[in-house]
């Protein structure tokens, strides 16, 4: 029984963490399968998103700004909004040039992100981070909160109290998973709808031939920086609750941006780039496959150290992480090179505006 | 007026300068070149230095405990520098040659992928942590202090910065020859300004661009050898620290302008360090911390103002 229930609540930090990088890989598919806007600063954005979230819903503490201890919906709208504000920035400035550029633009972003985060200290507490950041339905549990509306109104303090310590530990656990599953899937509704609208329809032809869409009367600049803000967005929610998941935020582990960006690219070229439904399924394809990627070179380390004794099994073990982003490194070699469409290709939405 | 302010600024933030920008100069020459030759933003390139640096102090290591000889780093280099040219040569065969005839933008992806693949091979080969490169604190040439100190302007420049200085000017004297005056240099730069006519015209574009990567691949293991003589530690995030302001010189010279790259990476490289020079009262313009987003403010200016650079480089 314990056995099995570790089991689940591993399976429900797959989904969590899963569906948080399906919200960046379908802000991603919004900028480069809908527009052809490359963005290499995927973490940067997260980053904003994460930091915004955190400092707006985090009880008042000594050592960053704040802890303004606003509900939680309010510091991911604030997330959100943040990270479209500096996507239009920079919007403005590079998305008339061609691709390579943004893509410059982007990296230059994220660090100049990361810059600030480590730099300010007295706002976000430098490298050391943020911590004891809310996290959907766990953060019930905190006296703040249900000694506030709209709980108190229900209950008084302490049968909340009795209520909460009769409920197992992880009880929030499945409700945390399913909430993240079930944005996914109003965002895949949102983006589906707009993909087969006239904005989603213009988009492609934007992207397909700049010319024509702009002979046409279309305003092609215009469109790409509402691509590039509206995948902003949703990449700063992404991060406001990749902040509560994971808790204590710091700039450069938590937003490795060779790690987090690298592997989102990764996945929206996996599961097909400008397919929504792609995004998802190669966003939980390779979630899974990383993850248990680090079982498998465990194994395979250990299997090393019983068979040559001489092997020194610290050093396989700390260099193993490596050996995984260089794993995943090839297989997207392999993917552009061989499927360069991914597992679901784009398909053209159908004029009757009928989802496909 | 050299007590108060030409010892300080000139020692320990002009020449300092001078140093990174040269640095800076010789990777931004590959950059440029791939941008103007194979017409994309190589990504790649940073982790073509850091792999060299790591080569060269290998070579050196294995040279002291075979041989029991410390080498020069800069002979070290040697067959380091080689090697990173096959390795560029190779990660063009294989992962950059199938997108030829792709929209330009599947190559960027692949070089975006290739940076952390080779950065990955080399913290597995080498590990995560940072390696001293140089032992010892570099002291300033005595020669130069006292003849300089002689006349009241005492320099403190240590031998190293001699080293990446002339350096420096020796491969951009070979460079401005190479594309001047040879059939290759020449073929190197019609291509950039016109592929279709130069391919019509006869010249061997996969040739040219073979040697693209040689001369791309040697500037960047120069470049990154020298880093490694100056910071005398390497880690394999040095590569990525570079590249932005590479990109930076790039296009503050104009794609595909190869002496615009140069002046661009002096100046980016003069401004990180001057950046920090207390102009006004005793504090650093910029903290120390913001250091490496100086070279990121001047792109962004630029490319608001002038994204053609400041010799007229192609815009894409």
């Amino acid at each position: 029984m314990e056995q099995l229930l570790g089991y689940f609540l591993y399976l429900m930090s797959l989904l969590t963490v899963g569906g948080i990088y399906a919200l960046l890989a379908l802000g991603l598919n919004v900028q480069w399968g809908f527009a052809g806007l490359f963005n290499a600063g995927i973490a940067g954005f997260a980053a904003i998103g994460a930091y915004t979230y955190a400092l707006l819903t985090t009880a008042e503490s000594t050592y960053h700004y704040g802890g303004l201890g606003l509900p939680l919906f309010v510091g991911e709208i604030f997330a959100m909004t943040l990270a479209g504000i500096i996507a239009a920035i920079i919007g403005f400035i590079c998305i008339r040039l061609r691709a390579d550029y943004l893509a410059i633009a982007t990296i230059g972003i994220a660090e100049i992100i990361k810059l600030i985060i480590k730099n300010e200290s007295h706002v976000t507490n430098g490298p050391r981070g943020i911590n004891k950041i809310p996290r959907t339905w766990e953060h019930l549990t905190e006296e703040r909160f249900y000694t506030s509306p709209p709980l108190n109104w229900i209950k008084d303090q302490e049968s909340w109290q009795l209520f909460f310590d009769s409920l197992p530990y992880w009880w929030w656990q499945p409700f945390f998973a399913g909430t993240i599953l079930l944005l996914v899937f109003i965002v895949y509704l949102l983006l589906e709808r707009a993909r087969i609208s006239p904005w989603g329809r213009m988009m492609i032809a934007v992207r397909e031939n700049e010319g024509a869409a702009s002979a046409a009367g279309k305003n092609v600049t215009r469109r790409r920086i509402e691509a590039f803000i509206v995948g902003a967005v949703i990449m700063g929610l992404a991060g406001a609750f990749l902040a509560q998941h994971v808790k204590l935020i710091e700039p450069t582990q938590t937003f490795d941006p060779s790690k987090m960006t690298f592997l989102v690219w990764v996945m929206l070229i996996a599961g097909g780039s400008g397919n929504n439904r792609g995004a998802i399924l190669g966003a939980f394809l390779v979630w899974f496959i990383w993850s248990s990627s680090e079982l498998v070179i465990n194994g395979v380390i250990e299997l090393f150290a019983t068979m040559f004794d001489s092997v020194d099994i610290g050093i396989l073990k700390n260099r193993a992480g490596f050996l995984r982003m260089l794993l995943i490194g090839l297989l997207l070699q392999l993917i552009l090179q061989k499927y360069p469409k991914g597992i679901l290709p784009e398909m053209r939405p159908a004029i009757s505006g009928k989802f496909n | 007026m050299w007590e108060s302010f030409g010892f300080n600024f000139v020692n320990f933030y002009f020449i300092p300068g001078l140093v990174l920008g040269c640095i800076y100069a010789l990777g931004a020459i590959g950059i440029t070149l791939t941008f103007g030759i194979l017409r994309f933003a190589n990504f790649a390139h940073g982790e073509i230095m850091m792999t060299s640096a790591f080569l060269t102090w290998s070579f050196y290591a294995l040279v002291e405990v075979w041989f029991g000889l410390a080498l020069h780093p800069l002979i070290a280099a040697m067959p380091a520098i080689v090697c990173a040219i096959i390795i560029a040569i190779g990660v063009d065969r294989y992962f950059y040659k199938p997108f030829r005839n792709s929209p330009t933008i599947m190559v960027v992806i692949a070089s975006f992928g290739m940076m952390l693949v080779i950065r990955s091979i080399v913290q597995v080969l080498w590990g995560p942590n940072q390696i001293t490169f140089v032992k010892g604190i570099a002291k300033p040439n005595a020669i130069v202090r006292e003849f300089t100190g002689s006349f009241d302007m005492m320099l403190l420049v240590p031998n190293k910065h001699f080293w990446i200085l002339g350096g420096t000017l020796i491969i951009m004297i070979a460079f401005n020859y190479l594309l001047n005056s040879t059939k290759i240099g020449k073929a190197m730069r019609a291509v950039s300004d016109n592929p279709e006519l130069a391919k019509v015209s006869g010249i061997n574009v996969e040739g040219v661009i073979k040697a693209t990567w040689i001369v791309g691949g040697f500037c960047a293991a120069a470049a990154g050898v020298f880093m490694a003589m100056d910071t005398q530690f390497i880690e394999s995030t040095m590569g990525f620290r570079m590249l932005l302001p590479m990109f930076a010189a790039a296009i503050l010279g104009g794609i595909g302008r190869p002496f615009g790259a140069v002046l661009g990476g002096l100046v980016i490289g003069l401004a990180e360090e001057l950046s920090a020079y207390p102009w006004i009262g005793n504090s650093p313009i910029i903290s120390p911390g913001y250091k490496s987003g100086v070279a990121f403010s001047i792109m962004v200016l630029m490319l608001i103002i002038r994204p053609s650079g400041l010799f007229k480089g192609r815009v894409f």
